[in-house]
């Protein structure tokens, strides 16, 4: 039956134990299996020295990587989320905020602020894999508008990071309005001539994507991210044929037309000054 | 009347089951109403009485998961059967104009009551060839792009736009994705949000997802009674949160996906009630009622100013969500 959409955030989190940079001096790199030491991995901004694979990192580090120093200032951090419909799995959502609160030290998925890249001001927003998936619900939904709306009345440019397995479905019907409401404050920022520099990171899928992911003014993606709206394993059950070779990853996305650019990590604060200056912004 | 139950069809839904014992005896007796010397009507009246009575008794207490049963009911009225209903004039428009013609969305122009406006609306399909054609409902990007182009252009000569939302979700294929199901659905988000004429959006069945919402950003939102909304199909929610396909009841359950929890929680505006026993016993009385909330409802929002209509619609979305 054809009727999975997306938002397997879930799926995304199976892969996820792969990317993360595991605890210990050594580090086995995921994807050309070499041993790294680790300092030099973090050195180099999460990106195997051996082959550039490109961890995942949280919204912290990529905060800290992205902007000038000392330059970000967060902004709506009490924001926090609440269990409207009593959401129950096998482990109630209530009690998967708590530990994931308390595993990543912030109350949802987003990181949002104004900050500086490259000496030019911008209102950044930076999701946060490690924290349920960087799924979106009602606070995710609400910070990304409100910083959508900063970077409209202050006429400075909007960078999005993106890094989520979707809307959020322990927030149901609640999680698919963010979806409408931050494309809606997206059209006031176009309307309004404003600049959106969307980056996709490892992995942009669902909701996400099918909203204010893919609406950026320029769209650049790191390499080899995963970029769709259903996830690969519901796309192989629907369809039960094996997917193309590097299906839903950023070069494969690029040659079919739907991003601009695919930026390493390490050329990424250059590229978004660069693209702020042709705006004009 | 020839049966108990207006649905004629052999489709049955599990906690039915009751009624169709008595539905065969009311069959069985009215078969022998001509017999000469028996007087079945009063026999057949109880029968009637405990039938209407059985019926409200199960769907008063209808679970969520069962919900999403009558709402994927085949006998219940698609988005062609309201069409057909109280659209005059019916006038459809193909083609994206890009990549093809998607049957999984129907769009264009028609009259309801007095007013001319375009029609977008997902469609299920009816016999097995149009349901394959139309991927049960679940739309492409060319669908989506579609409906975006023709509702550029009910703006551009002023048209009122009324969406039937009826999709168990978009697509999730590999031709979908590359060509860019997600940025179509992103694009018909942002695009419907500054529309500068009045959209009314009804989900009549299925409300699945990103594929439901794809056409629904509205000034004003109905849903039937017996339809479902959510972010992800009960069993789709099943296999990622239960790792089991089984676990879709409880899913359904907690995705709080009917239309009084939505109502509820303000992600739509208005519940439409259905004829007893639901929309498939009586599709007539369920086209009715439909037709009266599209155009009091086209009446209403005609009366506002365009930017007066526009900023509305912003404030209505703005107020989506819940924080702490």
């Amino acid at each position: 039956m054809a009727q999975v959409p997306s938002r397997s955030w879930q799926e995304v989190v199976d892969t996820g134990k792969r990317g993360d940079v595991p605890e210990g001096l050594w580090t086995r790199c995921p994807q050309c299996e070499a041993m790294v030491y680790r300092k030099n991995v973090e050195q180099n901004l999460y990106v195997c020295p051996e082959c550039d694979y490109h961890h995942r990192i949280g919204a912290d580090e990529r905060v800290k990587q992205l902007c000038d120093p000392e330059s970000f200032e967060p902004m709506w951090s009490d924001l926090a989320p609440v269990d409207a419909l009593g959401f129950v799995d096998l482990k109630p959502y209530k009690d998967r905020l708590i530990a994931e609160q308390k595993k990543t030290g912030h109350r949802d998925a987003v990181l949002c602020g104004k900050g500086f890249i490259k000496g030019r001001g911008v209102v950044l927003v930076s999701m946060d894999s490690r924290f349920m998936m960087g799924s979106m619900g009602s606070v995710v939904g609400e910070k990304v508008t409100r910083a959508i709306e900063l970077a409209t009345e202050t006429d400075q440019p909007l960078v999005v990071v993106s890094c989520s397995g979707g809307a959020r479905m322990q927030e149901s019907a609640l999680s698919l309005m963010q979806m409408s409401k931050t494309s809606a404050a997206l059209a006031r920022l176009d309307e309004s001539g404003g600049l959106f520099i969307s980056v996709l990171s490892d992995p942009t899928t669902g909701g996400v994507t099918a909203s204010f992911a893919m609406l950026g003014d320029v769209i650049m993606a790191e390499p080899k991210a995963l970029i769709g709206f259903a996830g690969p394993r519901v796309i192989a059950n629907t369809v039960r044929q094996e997917l193309p070779e590097g299906f839903q990853r950023s070069e494969h996305v690029l040659e079919k037309g739907f991003i601009d650019r695919i930026v390493h990590r390490k050329d990424l604060r250059n590229e978004i000054g660069r693209v702020i200056d042709y705006a004009g912004k | 009347m020839t049966t108990a139950n207006g649905y004629t069809g052999t489709y049955e839904l599990e906690f039915e089951r009751p009624l169709l014992q008595l539905e065969r005896q009311i069959v069985e007796l009215e078969s022998h109403s001509g017999d000469a010397g028996v007087d079945i009507g009063t026999e057949v009246r109880k029968l009637r009485q405990n039938h209407t009575a059985m019926l409200k008794k199960i769907y008063a207490k209808l679970g969520p998961w069962n919900v999403v049963k009558v709402a994927r009911h085949p006998g219940r009225p698609q988005a062609t059967d309201y069409i057909h209903g109280f659209v005059k004039d019916f006038c459809e428009l193909h083609g994206d104009r890009h990549f093809g013609d998607d049957p999984a969305v129907i769009t264009g122009f028609g009259r309801i009551g007095s007013h001319k406006c375009l029609i977008v609306a997902h469609n299920k399909g009816k016999e097995i060839r149009e349901r394959v054609a139309c991927h049960f409902g679940c739309a492409h990007p060319e669908g989506y792009r579609k409906a975006l182009a023709k509702m550029k252009l009910a703006e551009k000569f002023g048209l009122p736009i009324v969406t039937l939302v009826d999709t168990p979700g978009a697509y999730p294929g590999i031709g979908a994705e590359e060509r860019g199901q997600a940025q179509a659905i992103a694009l018909n988000l942002r695009e419907m949000s500054r529309l500068r004429v009045p959209i009314v959006s009804a989900i009549i069945g299925e409300g699945g997802s990103g594929g439901a919402l794809g056409i629904a950003v509205a000034d004003r939102m109905a849903m039937m009674q017996y339809a479902w909304y959510s972010v992800i199909s009960p069993e789709g929610c099943a296999a990622i949160l239960w790792k089991s396909g089984e676990a879709a009841e409880q899913a359904a359950e907690s995705l709080k996906l009917t239309a009084s929890d939505n109502l509820k929680h303000n992600t739509v505006d208005e519940g439409l009630d259905e004829p007893l026993g639901g929309a498939h016993r009586n599709p007539s009385a369920a086209v009715e009622k439909l037709e009266r909330w599209i155009t009091q409802s086209l009446r209403e929002l005609k009366r506002f100013k365009i930017d007066n209509l526009v900023n509305n619609r912003y404030e209505r979305l703005r107020r989506m969500g819940q924080c702490g």
